[in-house]
């Protein structure tokens, strides 16, 4: 047998492993659930708002905007997140050290996190729904487009997060990076639509992936009319899927550089180096 | 300059009597400080080596180096006919690696992680060395099998290690690289450690090199001891060679009308002799003890690092010969 394709089907075993890990262990659940309860409440929150200049529920306007947060979220920050706690335990040295590990490891990961992303995604969206009305699921249309909307949105943030994992040693200066993630949201009209927002801002915006993903799933959960309070009235899908494949073709280019470099430096050594740190942080 | 061996062409295709790892003046230097100066050993397939030397010598840079996980300054490295800096999969395939400190998997079942680690090896399973090995006989050998369902973050520290030694030799590695393997090991765990090191050396005729502190442990494993110490090896033999040309001086333990004795002396063999021919039947009980090799590594240690290195070398490095 090809080792190549001996890795792949073990790294695809690995993925479902960890599935299986993470949904049968309390912490993971419970990373599940929590952001689930916060979403809930912030959409119970937003029942009564209206979208300005329209009659239309605000809260169900926010709840395709979440769901495209939370793909971004788990894209760049729960990969990054991963990639350094791995580092330290010394799962991804265990992965050099086996024959084609880094591509097993590399491909559970992708597994991993997509399955848990559209996991987290179901969980939300049927809490969502049984709270909030006036989306409409009933199409074949809103199905395709929230598919293809997760699945661009994943390769455009995945291995951006790699990247970021990689580059980040110390899970302090990681947290920092995950805050300006978080801050991200802020900017990308999702807990209120983009266009309150100041021009320039609405222009930086629109860089980073997490607007477009939010917009992705505004346009595939809400009713046609809708795309009228977004910027130039419309969906943009064309704009949408641009951007999100410039991420994605960044990211594939700029990741397998980093990944490599990041691998090369994994050394026994390094590994120590980082259990030593994280003890002295560790309190007593 | 050290004469470099010719470099053995592709793994697999070399002779049977070929080194399975060469070393010749490896050299490695961080910034202004050299970690090693000059190393030079070689292993033959089937030895267990192992590395001693003080904390800092270089001895867990210099199996890095081996393991293809660390870049050498200068020098000459083969392992398996094949230079670590550019090892490719399939030669990765044929090694085992055994890391100071794993933490990693903790959320796998025992019995899940080695049966994963484990199908990496299978495309380069050959007629002699069917791999990987099969997972429940592996869990047996190393005393988990009563453990092979529990989380691994629920083992014990000995338990986990010996988790550690199961996935370095899951591949059925043809060298395999073991940094301190039984630290934290009690009485029982190290005892059948080191029975599987041996089968893994006489059966599999795998070639191993281990670091450790406790030289009785060496001793005890190793065809043959390498110290490690001022960035170089100053001895390369077996713990009883060593012993013999470092501590010229022998203890010699006897009775004589129930009253103990003991005499330090250079010549045991002439001084029993004597005793004989003084006592005859009277005397009982009689020991000659030659340094042990704590005495030994003590001894040379010490003399590299009170800066007579350099006598050290000449003195001790003569056991290589």
């Amino acid at each position: 047998m090809n080792a190549t394709v001996n890795a792949v089907r073990a790294g695809a075993r690995r993925g479902l492993i960890e599935l299986r890990i993470s949904l049968t262990t309390t912490q993971d659940i419970l990373g599940y659930v929590v952001p689930t309860l916060i979403f809930v409440v912030v959409l119970l929150f937003m029942r009564n708002g209206t979208v300005p200049g329209t009659t239309f529920s605000l809260g169900s306007v926010t709840l395709p905007s979440l769901l495209g947060m939370g793909v971004a979220l788990s894209g760049l920050a729960t990969i990054a997140q991963q990639l350094t706690v791995d580092r330290e335990d010394g799962t991804l040295l265990r992965a050099k050290a086996t024959p084609h590990g880094m591509l097993g490891y590399l491909i559970g990961k992708i597994i991993l996190i997509a399955a848990t992303t559209i996991v987290g995604l179901v969980v939300q969206l049927v809490a969502g729904l049984l709270i909030i009305d006036g989306l409409v699921l009933t199409s074949v249309n809103a199905w395709l487009t929230l598919t293809w909307v997760l699945v661009v949105g994943l390769i455009a943030t995945m291995p951006i997060g790699a990247v970021l994992g990689a580059l980040f040693d110390d899970p302090r200066a990681l947290g920092f990076v995950m805050l300006l993630v978080m801050g991200l949201a802020a900017i990308s009209g999702i807990f209120y639509p983009i266009t309150a927002l100041p021009g320039w801002l609405q222009v930086v915006g629109q860089i980073f992936p997490m607007y477009w993903l939010g917009l992705g799933m505004r346009s595939a959960l809400l009713p046609a009319e809708m795309a009228a309070v977004e910027i130039g009235g419309s969906w943009r899908h064309a704009e949408t899927l641009t951007v999100l494949g410039v991420w994605a073709v960044l990211g594939l280019i700029v990741a397998p550089i980093v990944l490599r470099r990041m691998a090369r430096r994994e050394s026994g050594s390094a590994v120590e180096r980082r259990r030593q740190k994280a003890l002295q942080r560790a309190p007593f | 300059m050290v004469a470099v061996p010719v470099a053995r062409t592709r793994a697999g295709e070399a002779p049977a009597e070929a080194p399975v790892i060469e070393v010749a003046d490896l050299r490695m230097r961080y910034g202004n400080s050299d970690v090693l100066t000059g190393v030079t050993f070689t292993a033959q397939p089937g030895e267990v080596l192992a590395l001693l030397g003080p904390n800092g010598a270089g001895k867990t840079t210099t199996i890095e180096i081996l393991e293809g996980f660390r870049m050498r300054s200068a020098g000459h490295v083969r392992v398996l006919g094949v230079d670590p800096a550019h090892g490719d999969e399939a030669w990765r395939a044929r090694l085992g690696v055994v890391l100071q400190s794993w933490r990693d998997h903790a959320r796998w079942r025992v019995r899940e992680l080695l049966a994963h680690l484990g199908s990496y090896y299978a495309p380069y399973s050959t007629r002699q060395r069917p791999r990987p090995w099969n997972t429940d006989d592996l869990i047996e050998v190393v005393g988990l099998t009563s453990h092979a369902t529990k989380r691994i973050s629920q083992l014990s520290g000995g338990q986990r290690r010996r988790l550690d030694v199961a996935i370095g030799i899951v591949g059925r590695p043809e060298v395999l690289f073991l940094d301190e393997p039984t630290a934290g090991f009690d009485p029982q765990a190290r005892r059948e450690f080191h029975d599987l090191i041996h089968r893994l050396s006489d059966v599999d005729d795998t070639t191993i090199l281990l670091t450790t502190h406790d030289l009785d442990e060496a001793e005890k494993l190793a065809d043959r001891i390498l110290i490690l110490a001022g960035g170089t090896i100053i001895a390369d033999g077996s713990a009883e060679e060593l012993s013999r040309r470092v501590a010229a001086e022998a203890e010699v333990r006897w009775s004589l009308d129930g009253q103990r004795f003991v005499h330090s002396t250079h010549d045991a063999t002439a001084f029993v002799r004597d005793l004989f021919a003084a006592h005859g039947d009277r005397l009982t009980d009689l020991e000659v003890r030659r340094a042990s090799l704590e005495d030994t590594y003590m001894a040379m240690v010490l003399a590299v690092e009170s800066g007579r290195s350099e006598l050290a070398v000449k003195t001790f490095g003569e056991a290589m010969r």
